[in-house]
């Protein structure tokens, strides 16, 4: 059942990456645009060591689990 | 295993298999050292946490990472029904990065290790940068292999087996803004309750009207969990970021999850505050006290399936005494970092056997814990 679901969710975002690479899209935020979201204090986790420690007290406390994907952030730029 | 099942989740993003991990670049190079400690409701928990992440060539990155929980324990749970524990957690895990062109692609194995708990963890993600590099669209997938046992008699053996699905999108929204969605599926099969633990249940014979049974909870749970995270520039260097997290599980389980954090940059220090709100329903088996021995199919009396609310408030500093200019050698940057949370949680269905009181009049559990973490970074 959920397989199904998270298929239906997954196949429309995998055609969409693989178009991506097709097309002539200009972004919107251009690649020199970017410095202030390069800022360090802009990172979506900043300390991995940190966050992923504090994540698990919390789902030692709580019952909830999952979806707080933290890695990432800043740029976006090569 | 006493002290938690749920340990390697959380770690999964450590390694970069968070589902908004970044493509097109690989991680920077860095070491971490961290002392972290936990202290509260009668649970002490400190140990290490030492991260290594070094590039090879031009398109791999290693990452490891070794944590230690160190656990002594006289919780509320252990005090009215067990004695007091002490034992030990260790966990390691390797992962790699490899980059081609905008693509990321990561496997990672992560192996938690008790004296009565054993679990190993593979895992795989693909990240894929779009559209001028505005979108990285993040897939990930994670199998557990968990082995429970007991203290207390080695025969005793229980499998449970994990699944993790995730997708992530990070998104460039303003060159101010960036925000990131993530879903995340979990589902577990097999023994799930924790061995130790007991629920309670009406005892007109007893003195105090109630008496034990271990808890029994059924062998499958699907959870779904989706997060939305953004987080903006302000004008004058500093940021803010907002997350909200909704939650739900075939166990009934439904969860709100929010926070704001500030992060606050001066000299060459970095503050930042948080606070983070949690609220959500109790599990359809559980129960503070169940009506007669054996009155439904599944029981339990986890106070974290309970229903509650938790807040956290957290203060951080972090200090840079190794710079871009200067460096140390091979090193180019170092910070020491502090940082103090507040945890209080509010059981809405949980009481506090402690104070030995008759059924029906006992208060309701209340928990609050200090959570401090000490840690030098460095990159190189």
């Amino acid at each position: 059942m959920n397989i199904k679901v998270l298929g239906r969710v997954l196949m429309p975002l995998m055609l969409l990456g693989a178009s991506a690479g097709c097309s002539n899209f200009e972004p919107w935020v251009k690649p020199y645009e970017r410095d202030r979201l390069a800022d360090p204090i802009m990172a979506l986790d900043t300390d991995p060591v940190s966050s992923s420690y504090i994540q698990h007290v919390y789902e030692a406390r709580e019952g909830a689990r999952g979806g707080e994907g933290a890695a990432g952030g800043g740029c976006g730029c090569n | 295993m006493r002290y938690r099942r749920d340990i390697v989740v959380s770690f999964m993003a450590l390694l970069g298999l968070g589902v908004s991990a970044q493509a097109g670049v690989l991680p920077e190079d860095r070491a971490d050292v961290l002392y972290h400690l936990y202290d509260g409701g009668g649970v002490e928990i400190d140990g290490p946490s030492i991260l290594v992440r070094k590039q090879v060539g031009k398109s791999t990155s290693f990452v490891g990472n070794y944590y230690v929980d160190m656990v002594s324990s006289a919780s509320i749970d252990v005090i009215t029904t067990a004695s007091p524990y002490s034992e030990e957690r260790k966990q390691w895990s390797l992962g790699m990065d490899y980059l081609r062109g905008n693509t990321t692609m990561r496997v990672n194995y992560t192996s938690s290790v008790e004296s009565d708990f054993d679990a190993k963890t593979y895992g795989f993600s693909v990240s894929q940068d779009m559209f001028g590099d505005l979108t990285t669209l993040t897939l990930s997938y994670a199998k557990g292999d968990d082995i429970v046992g007991r203290s207390d008699d080695p025969a005793f053996e229980r499998d449970n087996d994990r699944q993790h699905y995730g997708v992530g999108i990070t998104q460039i929204l303003t060159r101010n803004l960036i925000a990131t969605l993530n879903f995340e599926t979990i589902t577990d099969e097999g023994f799930l309750n924790n061995p130790y633990r007991s629920v309670r249940y009406a005892d007109q014979g007893s003195a105090l009207g109630y008496s034990y049974e271990p808890e029994l909870y059924p062998n499958t749970r699907t959870s779904n969990a989706v997060g939305l995270r953004a987080k903006y520039y302000l004008p004058y260097r500093a940021a803010l970021e907002g997350e909200y997290r909704f939650f739900t599980d075939t166990w009934d389980i439904e969860a709100h999850t929010a926070a704001i954090t500030y992060t606050h940059p001066w000299r060459e220090f970095v503050f930042t505050g948080k606070y983070r709100y949690h609220d959500q329903t109790g599990a359809h088996f559980y129960r503070d006290v169940f009506p007669r021995e054996q009155a439904t199919n599944f029981r339990g009396r986890d106070k974290e399936l309970s229903p509650l609310t938790s807040h956290t408030f957290k203060i951080g500093a972090s200090y840079e005494f190794i710079n871009d200019v200067d460096g140390w050698g091979f090193i180019k940057r170092g910070t020491a970092n502090v940082s103090y949370s507040f945890l209080t949680v509010d059981y809405h269905d949980f009481s506090d056997l402690s104070v030995g009181a008759l059924l029906g009049q006992e208060p309701l559990y209340a928990l609050d814990a200090d959570v401090i973490q000490i840690f030098f970074s460095f990159w190189y």
